[in-house]
């Protein structure tokens, strides 16, 4: 038994009670986005109905409350991932800006040409094309850690890997794909002891593991709230104060400065530097609450609840014989996201049966195409795991893969 | 009914496990790729054409049981037709694809296509059926511009 009361977490989604053509919806696509328990959708409510005002801007009460609501959440998101400073906090708009945002305003004053810029085989679009850009833009060269066979990082080739040359290091904390949590630790202590910072892509990580970027050291740390309970539309980006201090804006305009004449304008300080225009205000609030209920429950025992229903997946598909299931076979070395294959169905078939059944999974390449070509598939259908699955939900996907592989499955390889 | 069946109904599960010209034509007139990027759904089609008429049509397709099951069917009907029929039928086809108001009527001899209309309730699957159709009339404006000897 985990710690995890998920009869009593279920009743705080109001989404999970929704039917599809009269079947009760059965939501495994959490790696995708996570659904929202009703604190956070009362919270927008209550900032919209009660007080509404643009932050840091006006000296009305209404201003006030908004802005301290608003910088209330960057002391909750310091304290849930273990940040030193508060101002190391800056909100985006996702993971994908967080990233663009090191890839133009760090990357534009420290990439060289010849500097190698170290990814790996693994890695979201979104953590493949800002650094694409970033090395086209200035003759630098890109490196890929590769991956072992059972879908992990191959460290002894990331130990040759990285290098004098290389300048960072930007890697996934857990692959979208595979499930795979990778050593982010050893990473930057190999990357540092090159002189290289790190970038860790915690959008698969941050939402289930306990994430301290103390501990693990890292110099930039980004992920999203919408796959965490929050809403969409809100990012964070963490980096070390020195980083950022360093870095140009990456942004320009209104909020973001101290004081402007027409000619020129000095930056605000951290954070705001990063901040221009009015931000996501309703989200942030709403994410303040996502993080609060993700604390309450107690990262450990998501963790725990996670490898509990990915074991119990993990067994109950290879029952299908048919199946390939991708990543590691253990579960404490994985998420609770499983891309598999069942013979040869194509995923969309795949998701096409299961969303019959009220089941949602994701098919497709999963913005990972580069991968999708090395594991030579076109694509994989994957379930994801969250706070509030259950064991019967796997139950109920596996009898829609018996059902696909009956009417599609064993058809002759063209 | 459920949507499973509405899908996958006799005529295109027949059409995915038993895919008619399948296959490719060694020295094809027109020879035309098919990408849906959304899926990665990929098609070649190979036509050989003659004196105006379609003597032969192959296709190789790597792709979900709509998109092959499409493919099949198309190559079934249009094997024999002259440029300007088979034209006229994808062209057919594509607007009985994405009416709105389903007015659009096959005639009989079409009829096999009526088992792709359940797919319009999936709108992310139309692009599924339509890919060899679009990819065929690409293949039939190469044609005409290739002399056929
Ligand atoms: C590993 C990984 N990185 C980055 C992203 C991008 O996140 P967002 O779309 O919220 O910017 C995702 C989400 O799909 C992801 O899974």
């Amino acid at each position: 038994m985990t710690k995890l009361n998920v009869e009593q977490i279920r009743k705080d989604f109001p989404i999970l009670k929704r039917q599809v053509e009269g079947k009760q919806l059965v939501y495994l696509d959490n790696a995708a986005t996570s659904q929202k328990p009703k604190v956070v959708i009362d919270a927008l409510t209550e900032y919209y109905e009660g007080y509404n005002a643009n932050i840091h801007r006006g000296i009305h009460t209404l201003a006030e409350e908004a802005t301290d609501a608003y910088e209330s959440v960057r002391e909750t998101v310091r304290a849930f991932i273990d940040a030193e400073h508060t101002h190391e906090i800056i909100f985006t708009s996702g993971t994908t800006e967080a990233i663009n945002l090191v890839a133009n305003s760090w990357g534009n004053a420290n990439i060289l040409p010849g500097d190698e810029i170290v990814l790996t085989a693994m890695e979201h679009h979104s953590n493949l094309i800002p650094w694409q850009r970033l090395a086209t833009e200035r003759s630098a060269k890109l490196v890929f850690i590769p991956i072992t066979e059972d879908g992990q990082l191959d460290m002894a080739e990331a130990k040759k890997l990285i290098t004098d040359k290389t300048k960072i290091v930007a890697v996934t904390q857990m692959s979208n794909v595979f499930g795979t949590i990778n050593p982010v630790k050893e990473l930057a202590q190999l990357a540092h002891a090159r002189g290289a910072v790190i970038l860790v892509d915690g959008a698969q990580g941050v939402p289930h593991v306990k994430t301290s970027v103390r501990d693990l050291d890292v110099d930039f740390l980004a992920f999203s709230m919408h796959k965490m309970l929050g809403p969409t539309g809100v990012g964070i980006l963490y980096g070390k104060t020195e980083l950022l201090n360093a870095m140009p804006p990456f942004q320009s305009g209104g909020h973001m400065i101290t004081t402007v004449s027409r000619e020129k304008a000095s930056w605000a300080e951290l954070p705001w530097k990063f901040e221009a225009g009015t931000r996501n205000i309703a989200d942030v609030i709403a994410s303040g609450k996502a993080i609060e209920y993700l604390s309450a429950l107690g990262m450990e025992n998501v963790r725990e609840h996670e490898i509990e229903i990915t074991k119990y997946a993990l067994e109950k598909l290879s029952e299908l014989g048919d199946i390939t299931i991708f990543g590691p076979k253990d579960a404490t070395l994985r998420g609770g996201v499983i891309a598999f294959n069942v013979d040869a169905i194509h995923a969309h078939d795949i998701g096409q049966i299961c969303a019959d059944a009220a089941i949602a999974v994701r098919a497709g390449h999963h913005c990972c195409q580069p991968l999708m070509r090395d594991l030579n598939v076109m694509g994989t259908a994957r379930a994801s795991f969250y706070i509030y699955n259950t064991k019967e939900e796997v139950d109920l996907l596996f009898e829609a893969l018996k059902e696909a592989d009956k009417v599609l499955g064993h058809v002759a390889v063209r | 009914m459920s949507l499973s069946d509405d899908l996958y109904r006799e005529t295109i599960l027949d059409h995915y496990h038993h895919p008619r010209n399948h296959g490719a034509i060694e020295h094809p007139t027109a020879q035309v790729e098919g990408v849906n990027p959304l899926c990665g759904d990929e098609l070649t089609l190979y036509l050989n054409v003659k004196d105006n008429k379609i003597e032969d049509v192959k296709l190789t397709a790597k792709g979900c049981s709509i998109n092959t099951a499409s493919g099949s069917m198309m190559s079934e009907l249009l094997l024999g037709k002259s440029i300007e029929e088979a034209n006229e039928i994808v062209d057919l086809f594509k607007r009985m694809m994405l009416d709105k108001n389903e007015e659009v009527e096959l005639p009989d001899e079409l009829e096999d296509l009526e088992a792709l209309r359940g797919v319009k309730k999936y709108p992310v699957r139309i692009k599924c059926a339509l890919l060899p159709w679009n990819t065929m009339l690409e293949g039939l404006g190469n044609t005409l511009k290739s002399p056929t000897t």
